[in-house]
C-alpha cells in the first residue's frame, strides 16, 4: 500500500541550531535537512541563522556559505550557478525548485530546505538519482534514423518544424518535476515520470527522428504513460518554466489518434 | 540489496501496448453521464413520491428506458474503470491488487446486469 508515514529511521528530529554574529543587522533563518548515511541517527534539520549583508542573493549563496564558514560537512549538488545545469535541484519552502535561481528576498520567513522528495538520499541535500537517469536512457533520448545521413549536409528542418521542440528542449533534467508528483512517488518505479515523458516527446515530435512509431509503443502502458492523472505538479514547479503536463497530453493524444476514437 | 543494473529495472517487463482504451473508454463514459445525469435529476424529481402506477408508465415510455439503460452502461463502466486506476496507483502488493480489480469488476457486472433487468421488467410490465 501507499505509505503516507516515513518510517521509522526516516523520522526527522531537531538538529543543531547555529546563531548568527551578534553584529549581523540583517539575518535569514535557514533550516536544513541533514542526513549522515555513516552515522547512524536519524535525520536531522540544522537551524543556521544567516548574515545577509555577507552573503550573495541567491538560496545557493546561503547553502555554499554555511558550508564555507559554518559547517563543511554539509553536503549538496552544485555547479552552473545559473540555473543550466540542473545540479542544485531541492525542496525549498515546500516547493521543488534550483537553489541557484532562487533568490532569497522572495521567500518570506525562515526558509526550510530539504532533498528531493520521495528519492532515496545518499547524504544531505543529494538524492539517489539513478533510477531517474536509468528511466531517461530507457527512452533512447537520440535520434533515430533508418535513412544514412548525406554527407554533404546535416539533417534539415523547417522552421516551422523547428517550433515544434521549443519549450521541450530547454529541460535540463533537474528532476524538480518528476519528484512533485505523487503518482511518481507512489508508482515511480514503473511510471516514467513528467520529465521523461516530456524528453520522450522532445523526440517523438522532432520532424528529423525516424521512430515515431517505435517511441509511442514503447510509452502505450499502463503504468509508463497512464499513471499520469493531470494532477500539474510538474508544470507548477518547473524551474524553467516549461510544461511537462502538455507534452504528456500531447502524447496520448498521438496514441489517441493512431488507433482512433 | 538490488543488484540489478538501473537500466534493467527501468526498462522492467517493458510495454503493455495499451492504456488508451482505458484512457479514452474514462473520458467517453464520464461525458456521456453528465446529459445521461441531468435527465436522472429531473426524473427523480418528478417521479419522487408517485405511485408504482406513474413510475411504471414512465419508464415504459421508449426515450425514458434507453436513457435509464444508457447511464447504467456508462456509470459501471466509469465506476470499474476509475476503482482500477486506485487499485493500481495505491495497492503495491500481489495477490491482494489482482483480487481487488476481479472483484470491483465483478461488483460492475452484478450492478450492471440487476439494474438493466430492473429497467427491463419495469418497461415491459402492463
Amino acid at each position: 500500500m501507499a505509505e503516507f508515514r516515513l518510517p521509522k529511521n526516516s523520522r526527522v528530529s531537531k538538529g543543531k541550531h547555529y546563531p548568527a554574529a551578534t553584529n549581523a543587522k540583517r539575518t535569514k533563518t535557514v533550516q536544513v535537512y541533514r542526513w549522515d548515511p555513516d552515522a547512524g541517527e536519524n535525520p536531522r534539520t540544522d537551524t543556521f541563522e544567516i548574515d545577509l549583508d555577507q552573503c550573495g542573493p541567491m538560496v545557493l549563496d546561503a547553502i555554499i556559505k554555511i558550508k564555507n564558514e559554518i559547517d563543511p560537512s554539509l553536503t549538496f549538488r552544485r555547479s552552473c550557478r545559473e540555473g543550466i545545469c540542473g545540479s542544485c535541484a531541492m525542496n525549498i519552502n515546500g516547493t521543488n525548485t534550483l537553489a541557484c535561481t532562487k533568490s532569497l528576498a522572495e521567500l518570506k520567513g525562515d526558509i526550510k530546505i530539504y532533498p528531493l522528495p520521495h528519492l532515496p538520499v545518499i547524504k544531505d541535500l543529494v538524492p539517489d538519482m539513478s533510477h531517474f537517469y536509468a528511466q531517461y536512457a530507457s527512452i533512447k533520448p537520440w535520434m533515430q534514423t533508418q535513412s544514412p545521413a548525406r554527407p554533404d549536409e546535416e539533417r534539415l528542418q523547417s522552421v516551422a518544424d523547428r517550433k515544434q521542440i521549443d519549450g521541450l528542449y530547454e529541460c535540463i533534467l533537474c528532476a524538480c518535476c518528476s519528484t512533485s508528483c505523487p503518482s511518481y512517488w507512489w508508482n515511480g518505479d514503473r511510471y516514467l515520470g513528467p520529465a521523461i515523458l516530456l524528453q520522450s516527446y522532445r523526440w517523438i515530435i522532432d520532424s528529423r527522428d525516424e521512430a515515431t512509431g517505435e517511441r509511442l509503443d514503447d510509452l502505450e502502458d499502463p503504468f509508463k504513460l497512464y499513471r499520469c492523472h493531470t494532477i500539474m505538479n510538474c508544470t507548477n514547479t518547473c524551474p524553467k518554466h516549461l510544461n511537462p503536463a502538455k507534452a504528456i497530453a500531447e502524447i496520448k493524444k498521438m496514441l489517441l489518434e493512431r488507433r482512433g476514437a | 540489496m538490488n543488484m540489478r543494473n538501473p537500466l534493467a529495472n527501468a526498462r522492467g517487463h517493458g510495454s503493455a501496448k495499451s492504456g488508451t482504451e482505458h484512457w479514452w473508454g474514462q473520458r467517453v463514459s464520464a461525458l456521456l453521464m453528465i446529459p445521461l445525469i441531468i435527465w436522472m435529476l429531473y426524473t427523480i424529481i418528478a417521479i419522487i413520491g408517485q405511485p408504482y402506477q406513474v413510475v411504471q408508465v414512465y419508464f415504459s415510455q421508449w426515450i425514458n428506458s434507453v436513457l435509464a439503460i444508457a447511464l447504467v452502461l456508462a456509470m459501471f463502466r466509469h465506476i470499474q474503470l476509475g476503482l482500477q486506476v486506485v487499485i493500481e496507483d495505491y495497492v503495491h502488493s500481489q495477490p491482494l491488487e489482482t483480487i481487488l480489480q476481479l472483484l470491483v469488476k465483478l461488483f460492475a457486472l452484478a450492478g450492471t446486469i440487476t439494474a438493466l433487468l430492473a429497467i427491463i421488467r419495469l418497461a415491459l410490465q402492463g
